[in-house]
């Protein structure tokens, strides 16, 4: 794992965080790794740390923390807030850091297309007129195939 | 007992037989369940990109519900955990409501206090009840031995939840699957997450996290897996067969929903019960106990 460069430091990051749903709590990390050792992701893939990602905030690594990958590992299983003894929110506090990173234009093409596609359809997966002849089929009742609604429900775009 | 029911995005597409079997059993234990067709996606999906519009989305889905009096029923757990999350959030917070409420209006909604959230094995667990359940089994199901994966967002984060199980040692799912007369196997790792949510991110992670647990459920002996969500059987069941190219091992487990578990001690069929939908073959695990094509 690559080294800390600390020279690359944003103080205002972390004041930033700590303002915010999710990152209240992440100063009281003290490191134990408890969420790394609970983390199914950790578990088979090296690369990802839990407890690493909130030093890398701690520090006001703002560009490593945001541009990197590794945030987008997360499963949100929540085992990590669970077990954390600190309280910090673990779970919460990566999906702040999601939210910031699209924010700043660093997104995995697949967020990005799910969320598209709600705004677009309502769903995941559009429900058409082949589907609804499938669901009939075993007594399924029809659902739309369109959303018009869905559109208004978003409020920052 | 009535409930709006809340299929999310994935279960009318993707896992008809678990709808097929929900509703074949809530009708057999009087579960009036009301399809309300302007249900849109939970807005679990959207809230790594944006808490915000999560959020509204949420409350889009319970003002719906409220408005015709009724709690919601989910059978996703990640829709369970959603609905539950921003009615949680909604009642601590007035700003948020007052921000959600400008959004709602302008689809002529209106978010008052919001309504109960139930998973649909909650409601079995809590508000059915085991004796109940008992009551309606035709069929037992002894030589059956079960893996139960409880998954995540059906009890995680905890602070939601009310405490109904517990997140550390559950036992909802495992006195359930109990009552059929099958035997419920203890596995490594009982408790962790299936990977789902890596897999659009990273797959060979995802499907890493996935084989880990089909191997503690192989060496626990286990003839099929049984689970309450969705994303979890596109794990296990769906992409079963990927797991076993991408490691060359063989699991060749069934992944069945509770509720058609719980419908084959009820009497159900194979087709009422949609078994013939699930991508592992069920057939053989299941030949004593279903009949039907």
């Amino acid at each position: 794992m690559a080294d800390i460069d600390l020279t690359k430091a944003d103080p205002n990051f972390r004041k930033e965080l700590l303002a915010q749903p999710g990152g209240e709590k992440i100063s009281a990390c003290f490191t134990c790794k408890t969420c790394m050792a609970s983390c199914p992701v950790s578990a088979v893939n090296s690369k990802f740390s839990p407890y690493r990602i909130i030093r890398l905030a701690l520090f006001g690594l703002k560009k490593e923390v945001l541009e990197s990958d590794f945030v987008w590992f997360c499963s949100s299983c929540y085992a990590c807030q669970e077990r954390c003894p600190q309280g910090v929110c673990i779970t919460d506090f990566m999906t702040l850091l999601k939210n910031l990173a699209i924010k700043a234009g660093h997104a995995p093409a697949g967020i990005k297309a799910q969320r598209n596609l709600i705004k677009g359809q309502g769903r995941i997966y559009a429900i058409d007129e082949f589907d609804n002849k499938k669901r009939n089929k075993i007594d399924l009742p029809s659902l739309p195939t369109t959303c018009e609604v869905v559109k208004l429900l978003f409020p920052e775009s | 007992m009535k409930y709006a029911l809340f299929l999310g995005c994935t279960i009318p597409a993707r896992s008809r037989q678990y709808e097929l079997s929900a509703r074949k059993v809530a009708q057999k234990l009087g579960i009036e369940l009301v399809d309300i067709a302007e249900f849109v996606c939970c807005g679990f999906p959207v809230k790594a990109s944006d808490m915000k519009s999560a959020m509204v989305l949420g409350a889009y889905n319970i003002a719906l519900a409220e408005k015709q009096g009724l709690d919601l029923c989910a059978l996703c757990s990640s829709c369970a955990s959603q609905l539950t999350e921003v009615v949680h959030h909604l009642a601590h917070d007035e700003k948020a409501k007052v921000e959600v409420n400008e959004v709602l209006a302008k689809a002529g909604l209106q978010y008052d206090k919001g309504t109960g959230v139930r998973h649909f094995a909650r409601v079995l667990y809590e508000e059915v009840g085991k004796d109940e359940i008992k009551k309606h089994f035709t069929k037992s199901l002894e030589g059956l031995k079960i893996a139960n994966h409880y998954g995540c967002h059906y009890l995680k984060p905890s602070e939601i939840y009310n405490n109904f199980d517990q997140v550390e040692d559950p036992h909802s799912l495992d006195e359930m699957v109990a009552l059929t007369g099958a035997t419920v196997v203890d596995y490594a790792n009982k408790k962790r997450c299936c990977g789902g949510p890596v897999l659009a991110v990273d797959e060979k992670t995802s499907l890493a996290i996935a084989k880990e647990k089909l191997d503690d459920i192989r060496e626990a002996g286990a003839n099929a897996i049984n689970l309450i969500c969705p994303f979890c059987s596109v794990m296990y069941d769906s992409n079963q067969k990927g797991i076993e190219t991408a490691f060359s091992a063989t699991y060749n487990i069934p992944v069945l929903y509770l509720t058609q578990l719980l419908g084959l001690a009820m009497g159900f069929d194979r087709k009422e019960l949609g078994l013939n939908m699930n991508v592992v073959k069920t057939k053989d695990a299941l030949a004593k106990y279903a009949g039907g094509d």
